[in-house]
């Protein structure tokens, strides 16, 4: 159906359309509104679901870990200082191997207050284990909301995912989205590890050093496994639903020699500095990196990059420039801008790639 | 009532010998039987359950964060019942784990009215990292981290958790299995959160023989220090041995003075718990006649 | 692209205003947002909204910068605000206004939304309800369909006087 709202609600309508079991809620700016809307469809009974209003997010991911353990669908939502609070009970999640699914309104941390889209907050919680994705359009938040219950609940995975959307920018924009009947596209949750009373086990038990590395190491089994099975669910939703997505989105990059990374709404609004680039005979393309965890590095061979981090790891660098630096070897102009909600317009993107000096670092409105 | 012989604890715990800890775990498997999920946060049982890949528990355990376990358990129950199971979902827990970092977790699980049974065994302080001060520890008790003595008073996790007017509160002793069973098994049969606190007497922590922990769990009741009661629809009635202890106790003396990590608690601090004793009996005894 | 820039008071109904005509232009089968730039959120305080309408899906997220249209929905805030920043050099501008208020070098439509609200008693919260005559008025200059004005307003409020607010405000804007 073919229907207008905001980013919050196209996640709680995926949320809805994907039958969790249990939701737990936790109210924090800008991811409210999604709470809100599910406790609307639990209220009218659009959601068959137990709704959990818990005392703080480190409760609601232990209340989703704890409903997932008995092998049902889980679904919660939040933000910023939100998801940092939970941090110990994300290494839980990912660790018991709970197909748990999140989003999370990219948001700053303080102090000062700041309810600016940042990504410090997810990308801080990049070694939990977590897959992580990162959409750019409300039509975007609501698919990949959708097909986040799938790759995570999948046996070759198991592992939860976190979709992110960029506070205010996404989550309180108003667009055009399409809703779909998943039908079968979601099968029946399967967790094979789920408490079983017949077949009593221990979870979680002390484990020493010469097994604990094999739990780890599988852990990195289901993020690696999670590339075919992310390329799989997305080429399906296109097959029945008429969407397409990539593990990464590029755009007018074939004959590029300079190529724009970013993540989230920047990765949208950087197509249209592309293309002002393109008319002044720049050779611009851009590469919008959608999966951060697993991390898929794109072919930037013999292209400029130029990378926008809408974070900073303090003492490193810019996340994403580092660790595409790392992992192919280019040498970014590395851009930090965004953060907090700072105004990064197209003519500013289209800027960046003008000023790029490769192997640097620019810091937007500091290194003008 | 009778005491099943079926065990959910088997013999092959890693429990400290003469621990109350695995002795009160015992008896509330015994009376949840096998349609039962524990749920752990860390603590003593951690420890008490076994190494991986075996277990001593017969039903499952699922071993969560320090700070979690109300709300894991929270998920759980809902998740079962959503699916029309009955299945118990019990917390089992330390007392650094439910009065100190646990408490935001445990209050908001009361508070909503999750159908639980959350277990505090209380030894009185932070035992399986080896003995730090919580706020469970009494008055003039010694610790790795209060080597003087605490100078402090327990907190009253039962007033806290009485806040909340969970269906169903009581307290209970190691030295006490049967009175423990039968509180267990009626807690078990009422929806709704359930709450109890377990004194633990703690050999290694308290510092006496490991043959004396139902000794010393008896002192403690017989000196009032611990009441054994249950509160259900707001009405408290006083249970066991703790009956008799209303009316006649032994001093107080008599409990600290077996127990080493009291060495250091001075005169004025033995009256301050005796005089502790006196105001709680008079407070639990009005409670119970209905004066307040 | 025709991008709109709304100037509101907190508590005004601006944000909403936005969403609103943004649907509007969704049910005219244009792609269109609608994007409330937050600040501190308090009663009174200058409220920012924007709109976008395009016949291709809309990539931009920035702020609008050079808008077609700019709204007033509160002529007061003109003394705090520059509404016509950056505004093309022939976009126009809607004043809520009862005294008429034109601006110089654009081409201005004042329209008394708040005298019409009140005058069919359209008060929430003590506050004139000011969208509905303002989508009336917003049809009028073409930006939506009269036809999407009055579903928009059809499905978002129960009461008939919203309808007669938008027709009123429709009648009393002069092109």
């Amino acid at each position: 159906m073919l229907t207008f709202g905001t980013g919050n609600k196209a996640v709680a309508m995926a949320a809805r359309d994907a039958k969790p079991v249990v939701v737990a809620a936790y109210p924090i700016t800008p991811q409210t509104e999604i709470v809100e809307e599910i406790a609307n469809f639990v209220t009218d009974g659009t959601l068959a679901a137990r709704y959990i209003p818990v005392e703080s997010e480190h409760s609601s991911m232990a209340a989703c870990i704890g409903a997932a353990a008995t092998g049902v669908r889980t679904f919660t939502a939040t933000s910023s200082h939100g998801l940092v609070y939970m941090c110990e009970m994300l290494h839980m999640s990912a660790g018991a191997r709970l197909p748990i699914v999140m989003a999370n309104a990219n948001r700053a941390l303080g102090p000062g207050w700041n309810i600016g889209a940042e990504h410090s907050d997810s990308m801080s919680m990049r070694d939990t284990g977590w897959l992580q994705v990162y959409v750019s359009t409300v039509q975007e938040a609501y698919d990949a909301t959708m097909m986040a219950f799938r790759i995570a609940e999948h046996t070759d995975v198991l592992l939860p995912v976190m979709i992110n959307l960029d506070g205010f920018l996404l989550t309180h924009i108003t667009q055009t989205f399409e809703t779909v009947e998943p039908d079968d596209f979601i099968p029946p949750t399967a967790t094979p590890h789920a408490i079983d009373i017949k077949n009593p086990g221990g979870y979680g038990t002390l484990t020493p050093g010469n097994v604990h590395f094999k739990f780890r190491y599988d852990i990195e089994r289901g993020m690696r496994a999670s590339i075919p099975v992310i390329e799989e669910t997305e080429a399906e939703f296109a097959r029945r639903f008429g969407r397409e997505y990539h593990l990464y989105e590029e755009y007018r990059c074939e004959d590029a020699e300079v190529v724009i990374i970013a993540m989230g709404t920047l990765g949208k609004e950087m197509e249209v500095a592309v293309d002002i680039l393109r008319d002044e005979g720049v050779a611009a393309g851009a590469v919008r990196m959608r999966w951060f965890r697993p991390f898929i590095v794109p072919d930037l061979d013999g292209k400029d990059v130029v990378v926008i981090d809408r974070e900073y790891s303090f003492g490193y660098g810019g996340i994403l420039a580092g660790e595409l630096q790392a992992k192919s070897g280019c040498r970014p102009f590395s851009v930090i801008a965004g953060l907090g909600g700072q105004e990064v317009t197209y003519d500013d993107i289209a800027e960046f790639v003008r000023i790029r000096r490769p192997g640097t670092e620019h810091w937007f409105g500091v290194d003008d | 009532m009778a005491i099943p012989d079926e065990e959910f604890l088997l013999k092959t715990t890693s429990a400290c010998a003469g621990c109350p800890s695995s002795l009160i775990l015992r008896y509330v498997t015994k009376a949840a039987g096998a349609d039962t999920v524990l749920v752990i946060p860390a603590c003593c049982t951690s420890v008490i359950q076994g190494v991986y890949p075996t277990t001593a528990m017969n039903i499952p355990v699922y071993n969560v964060a320090f700070a979690s376990a109300a709300a894991v358990a929270s998920g759980m129950s809902e998740a079962f019942r959503a699916e029309g199971r009955k299945t118990n979902v019990i917390c089992y827990a330390g007392d650094g784990g439910t009065i100190d970092i646990g408490i935001q977790a445990l209050s908001g699980a009361l508070e909503r009215g999750t159908d639980f049974l959350y277990i505090c065994y209380d030894n009185e302080a932070y035992s399986n990292t080896g003995m730090q001060r919580s706020g469970a520890t009494p008055l003039g008790a010694m610790t790795t981290t209060t080597p003087g003595g605490k100078k402090d008073h327990k907190k009253d996790l039962d007033a806290i958790v009485a806040a909340h007017n969970p269906v169903y509160q009581a307290t209970a002793c190691a030295a006490y299995p049967q009175d423990l069973y039968n509180k267990v098994e009626k807690a078990l049969s009422i929806p709704g959160p359930k709450f109890m606190h377990i004194l633990a007497p703690c050999p290694p922590g308290w510092r006496f023989p490991s043959e004396k922990t139902i000794e010393m769990g008896k002192l403690a009741v017989k000196t009032g220090l611990w009441v054994l009661y249950e509160r259900e629809g707001g009405k408290l009635t006083i249970t066991g041995a703790s009956k008799a202890a209303m009316k006649k106790r032994i001093p107080v003396e008599d409990y600290l003075s077996v127990q080493g990590r009291f060495r250091k608690i001075t005169a004025e601090e033995t009256a301050e718990v005796q005089k502790t004793v006196e105001d709680m009996i008079a407070r639990l005894q009005r409670e119970a006649d209905g004066i307040c | 692209m025709f991008e709109i820039r709304l100037h509101s008071r907190g508590g005004q109904g601006g944000v909403t205003a936005a969403k609103l005509i943004a649907y509007a232009a969704f049910l005219d089968g244009k792609y269109a947002t609608a994007t409330p730039l937050y600040g501190a959120e308090r009663r009174g305080a200058p409220v920012v909204s924007f709109i976008r309408i395009d016949d291709e899906p809309i990539r931009i997220y920035s702020q609008i910068r050079n808008p077609d249209l700019v709204i007033v929905l509160d002529e007061s805030i003109m003394q705090l605000v520059d509404v016509l920043h950056g505004i093309k050099p022939d976009g126009e501008v809607l004043i809520n206004s009862q005294k008429g208020t034109e601006v110089e070098g654009h081409r201005t439509y004042p329209v008394d939304l708040t005298g019409i609200s009140l005058a069919l008693d359209l008060v929430l919260a003590g506050n004139p309800i000011l969208n509905t005559p303002l989508i009336g008025a917003i049809s009028k200059l073409g930006v939506i369909s009269q036809a999407s004005a009055k579903q928009v307003i059809a499905e978002t409020f129960r009461d008939e006087r919203n309808v007669e607010a938008a027709l009123r405000a429709y009648e009393e804007l002069k092109i």
